[in-house]
């Protein structure tokens, strides 16, 4: 062996590898396995967090100057556009599934609901980090509300923003610990207006301990499941369906 | 494998006819497998990167103070079409390799992201899943080291090569003095690179690491607060994982200056085989 066949050697196994890795990633099994790791970091981040372990906020002063909108920035749907048209007075939360009091709410409704201010750091599964002062209401109260029946597991979030041209709307899924948290709120403020319509008008949801796709924009709907084996796509939410992670906390 | 008889440290001095036995296999191992992993690491950590291909310091990315941005555009007079770097607001005209390759927008080309396409979902996955195995690895070998004393006879510096630091440097500025010494074990200037890779670098990059998961940043403000924000931990990695590559590409080359052979027989089999007239 001399050094060029040295070289030559690992020149090839690194073009191996990398090809490797590509066909791995498009086999059915191998993702499957990577996964697991997302299971153990989602048991052992809640092991090692109390349940009211609080996302750091911040002051005026810290506010993004320009807050990104990602995702839908403007819904192109009839039915939403006829909600905008008339400013969201028509606009209604139904709250359905494993509840005792299935009912829906105004924009009214929601705002005379014990509320939360907060400003935090948005950080998107992209990279991004930005900071916004977020109004609405708690999720905690309207959920004690409309009482869960005990086999409720998760919250299901509905939208109205269609994604792609299989007319796949966005959803998302969150679980009761997450909607229980004191920071989780349905916001209708943004940095002190009403929410604008990039940023999720009428109603968003924040959850800040994951990254922002689980922060659905433009609610339709709230439904309280055992599982969302049977919704869409089987995984929990729009992304989820597409490969992301169901536990967004990193 | 054979393997010395007793716990001893890594053979120095004088030569047998079969050499010196040099790597115990749980170095050997924990080295081969911190070579698969920190390529996946180094490929799907560039996937992950494509998605935002900007740094910023503190916690916030205000798009006006990346201090580094990868963007594609076309050319206000020719019409072509560019690929941008600006690092500390100096442009760069980086097309083909970084800001756009084959054509199309993105940070870093497909050559070097695992997956190659742009699929961030599948670089996350092989990233948060090898960040284990490095985790993982990391911690046996340390075990092994610590217990066995690896660390402190073969990496530490002795307070003979402490004192002496500044002759060894100057010496080994020479690559023959580098290779007459390598029957001496570990020399003070290499024993300083891994030192700082195994003890400094490998513990940020995952911190860092950490600091940028937001569950993490509320269940330990501190994480967060130790690099002054997420944006800067997002910006700290980035800047240590090219220390590393550094690291890897500066290691490998002085295997190949010292005699690639020998080395590599010698990381495989332990045994670091007696010199010839080399090749």
């Amino acid at each position: 062996m001399d050094r060029r066949r040295v070289l030559r050697l690992l020149g090839l196994g690194g073009l191996l590898s990398l090809t490797g890795c590509d066909r791995l990633s498009q086999s059915r099994w191998f993702p499957r396995v990577l996964g697991k790791a997302e299971q153990f970091n989602h048991r052992l981040h809640h092991a090692l967090a109390r349940r009211d372990s609080m996302a750091q906020e911040f002051t005026e002063a810290d506010l993004s100057p320009v807050f990104p909108s990602n995702g839908t920035r403007q819904p192109v749907d009839a039915d939403y556009r006829l909600l905008a048209a008339r400013n969201f007075a028509d606009w209604q939360l139904p709250v359905s599934g494993l509840v005792r009091n299935p009912r829906s709410y105004s924009l009214a409704d929601l705002r005379a609901l014990p509320s939360r201010t907060q400003i935090t750091r948005h950080d998107c599964v992209e990279g991004w980090s930005a900071i916004a002062k977020w109004r609405g209401a708690r999720l905690a109260a309207l959920l004690d509300a409309v009482h869960p029946l005990p086999q409720a597991r998760y919250v299901v979030f509905y939208c109205y923003d269609t994604m792609d041209f299989g007319g796949a709307r966005y959803y998302e899924s969150i679980d009761l610990e997450d909607a229980f948290h004191p920071q989780t709120i349905l916001a209708y403020d943004w940095n002190d207006q009403p929410l604008p319509v990039p940023y999720g008008a009428p109603l968003r949801l924040r959850v800040e301990r994951q990254l922002g796709y689980k922060m659905v924009k433009f609610l339709r709907g709230m439904e309280l499941v055992e599982s969302f084996d049977a919704i869409a796509g089987g995984n929990g939410g729009y992304w989820e369906d597409r490969g992301y992670e169901w536990y967004a906390g990193i | 494998m054979e393997g010395p008889a007793t716990n001893t440290a890594m053979e120095t001095g004088p030569q047998s006819a079969r050499g010196i036995y040099r790597h115990r296999l749980p170095v050997r191992i924990t080295h081969w497998l911190n070579l698969v992993i920190l390529v996946v690491m180094l490929g799907s950590g560039l996937q992950i990167f494509n998605a935002h291909p900007a740094l910023y310091w503190g916690e916030r990315s205000d798009p006006s103070h990346a201090w580094l941005a990868m963007a594609a555009r076309t050319h206000p007079e020719t019409g072509e079409r560019q690929g941008i770097t600006r690092l500390f607001g100096r442009e760069y005209d980086t097309t083909g390799i970084l800001a756009l390759s084959a054509g199309t927008p993105r940070g870093f080309p497909a050559w070097s992201t695992i997956p190659s396409d742009h699929w961030l979902a599948m670089g996350r996955r092989w990233h948060l899943f090898f960040a284990w195995l490095f985790v993982l690895n990391g911690i046996a070998y340390l075990t092994w080291g610590l217990a066995t004393r690896h660390v402190s006879r073969d990496l530490w510096l002795h307070s003979t090569e402490a004192r002496h630091l500044p002759r060894t440097f100057r010496r080994h500025l020479s690559l023959r003095a580098v290779r007459a010494d390598v029957e001496q074990g570990y020399n003070p200037l290499q024993k300083i690179a891994y030192l700082l890779v195994i003890f400094v670098l490998a513990p940020l990059m995952v911190l860092t690491g950490l600091a940028m998961s937001p569950w993490l940043d509320a269940a330990f403000p501190v994480l967060v607060s130790l690099f002054d924000g997420r944006q800067s931990a997002r910006s700290i990695h980035f800047i240590i994982a090219f220390g590393l590559l550094v690291f890897t590409v500066i290691h490998v080359l002085m295997v190949f200056a010292v005699g690639p052979i020998r080395e590599l027989r010698a990381m495989f089999t332990g045994r670091l085989p007696p010199r010839q007239n080399e090749s």
